[in-house]
């Protein structure tokens, strides 16, 4: 054997200290985390904080302005991104969607539009689709094409709570099947898929990361999602010492305000340790000490 | 056969349909009606420079429409100003400064009217040749584009991320814009070539299943547009390219027609109780 590390234990993409820089600002900084094979890797964080552009950055649309990102040869990714509007005078079905960046078979097309649950819609024009709907065309058409990588920038957006269990349910028996990774963008701040490995944080840079909490371990969530939402729903509870403003500015527990919070400013807590977050020791934003008043509706980083 | 003023016309004409077609659709789904007027104009600056520097017609037509469209994507990356304005300055600049240079060669006498206009019935059989080799060579073309940049106007970092390049085929794309510019100029002018793109694409919209039905219906419109247009006016004895246009637009408002959409509608409202 040539290879001393099998193809199955390497990272599909992993990113060291990546950065993206616009306009002269950083839009993301600081990002670290790899996925490899049968991981799902769930990206959260308030909007404006960086996740699409992290997303884009490990799949190779943008360029890292600093830091690493590494791919493996040949990577095939299937990308749902976070907006996606087709212009009416596009006549586009949801078949001929399936083949928009390669050809497939029809067995192919089939089995994915039947696994997503929108085979009866497949001569459908996509603009005629609701945001569910879409949303389920747009993932079927990112696994018919069997990718290693599956970036999924908020899939569940426009479905309802019940369509958005069924989707996670999907996501993971995806996972299941293939063994692909996953990279998916979570709309919310502390609700995310039960199956996820890895929870990363970001908020401009990576706040924290760590496992979720399954729904069904915690009563309380059990009593406010049901039986149904516990298999699929995890709960990842993490509190910051810091918010940023909208010019940019950070705002830390103690009320000082500093131009960045990255590390080396000296503002930061460090107490509490939680007991399901792991510490990044390069972040050192001090993510385990709790922001009053913070209530998962932190200010946009705009 | 082709002896004749006017079949020639006709095959001319119906050879740029063809091109202008499926070129068409992706002006109208991407958006670029004013991209591709800006870039028509600034053809009578490729006549002038061509008048000036005796450089071939349609070279010269081609190298100007190149270096604005790419002119226009540069400006349009770091410009301060909006798309449509930084389109409107180049536009009607590259279009004055193409008149005021015919208007200094004092020794050249062009048929001006001609170029903005269009001029079919003074087409030759070399014109011809050009018109579909051209023609043939952009259709080649766009085939082997067509995925990337079909893929890429519903959403370039799509193709991006699954492998494709939207950046090279949108460029080969404008580069094939400015040959049609280039070939076309003469038949239907530099005023009227967008809408010999646009039309016949938007009219075959309605009928279209899928981008490449709608491709190949707006071949077939466009080439009825042409055709009618010019029996139009060697009957009413009109000029043939606004001819051509108005054509193109009566077929596009009797597409318009609620024709299809009465019969299909027609059992929901008569059982409307039903549901």
């Amino acid at each position: 054997m040539l290879n001393f590390r099998s193809p199955e234990t390497m990272s599909l993409v992993s990113l060291a200290n990546a950065g993206v820089r616009r306009n002269g600002r950083w839009l993301v900084r600081g990002v670290d985390f790899s996925i490899s094979r049968g991981e799902i890797v769930t990206l959260i964080g308030p909007n404006g904080s960086g996740k699409s552009t992290t997303a884009k950055t490990a799949i190779g649309v943008l360029k890292p302005d600093e830091g690493h990102v590494e791919r493996l040869a040949g990577l095939k990714v299937g990308y749902v991104p976070q907006k996606l509007a087709v212009d009416w005078t596009l006549p586009l079905t949801v078949e001929r969607l399936m083949t928009l960046t390669g050809p497939l078979k029809g067995r192919e097309i089939e089995e994915s539009l039947a696994a997503t649950g929108m085979l009866h819609m497949a001569k459908a024009e996509v603009q005629h689709l609701s945001g569910g709907e879409f949303q389920r065309a747009l993932l079927a058409r990112a696994i018919a094409r069997k990718p290693d990588l599956l970036v999924l920038d908020e899939p569940v957006q426009g479905v309802d709570f019940s369509g958005e269990i069924a989707l996670y349910e999907l996501i993971k028996q995806i996972r299941n099947r293939t063994g692909c990774g996953i990279l998916l963008i979570s709309h919310d701040l502390h609700i995310v898929m039960a199956e996820t490995d890895t929870v990363v944080c970001l908020n401009g840079h990576v706040c924290c990361r760590g496992t979720p909490q399954v729904v069904s371990q915690s009563p309380e969530y059990l009593k406010l999602f049901g039986r149904r939402a516990a298999g699929a729903l995890a709960v990842y509870s993490h509190h910051h010492d810091h918010t940023h403003l909208p010019d940019g500015r950070v705002l830390h527990a103690d009320g000082s305000i500093t131009e960045s919070c990255f590390p080396g400013d000296g503002h930061h807590h460090h107490e509490e340790a939680d007991n399901i977050q792991d510490h990044d020791p390069d972040c050192g934003c001090g993510h385990h000490a709790r922001l009053q008043g913070y209530d998962g509706t932190e200010k946009r980083d705009a | 056969m082709l002896d004749d003023f006017f079949i020639r016309a006709l095959v001319a004409g119906i050879g740029i349909a063809m091109v202008a077609g499926p070129l068409g659709c992706f002006v109208i789904w991407r958006r670029m009606a004013y991209f591709g007027d800006t870039m028509a104009h600034s053809a009578l600056l490729g006549v002038a420079l061509s008048l000036l520097m005796d450089l071939n017609l349609m070279v010269s037509v081609f190298i100007v429409a190149s270096v604005v469209s790419v002119l226009l994507l540069f400006l349009q990356k770091r410009g301060a100003l909006s798309t449509d304005a930084v389109l409107g300055i180049l536009s009607h600049s590259a279009l004055s400064i193409g008149l005021v240079i015919v208007a200094f060669m004092t020794w050249v006498r062009i048929d001006l009217v001609g170029f903005l206009f269009g001029d079919i019935l003074a087409v030759s059989r070399a014109d011809i040749d050009i018109v579909w080799g051209g023609g043939i060579l952009v259709i080649f073309a766009l085939v082997y584009l067509w995925r990337p940049l079909l893929a890429s106007t519903v959403n370039p970092e799509l193709a991006e991320a699954e492998g494709l390049q939207p950046e090279r085929a949108r460029f080969f794309f404008m580069l094939l814009m400015a040959l049609v510019i280039a070939i076309a100029m003469k038949i239907v002018g530099i005023l009227l070539i967008t809408s010999l793109l646009i039309i016949p694409a938007a009219t075959a919209r309605r009928f279209a299943s899928s981008p490449e039905v709608m491709a190949v219906y707006a071949s077939l419109i466009g080439a009825v547009a042409v055709a009618g247009g010019l029996f139009g006016s060697l009957h009413w004895d009109t000029p043939s390219g606004p001819s051509i246009v108005v054509a193109a637009m009566v077929l596009f408002v009797l597409s318009l027609l609620p024709v299809g959409r009465r019969i299909e509608s027609a059992p929901h409202s008569s059982h409307g109780g039903d549901h």
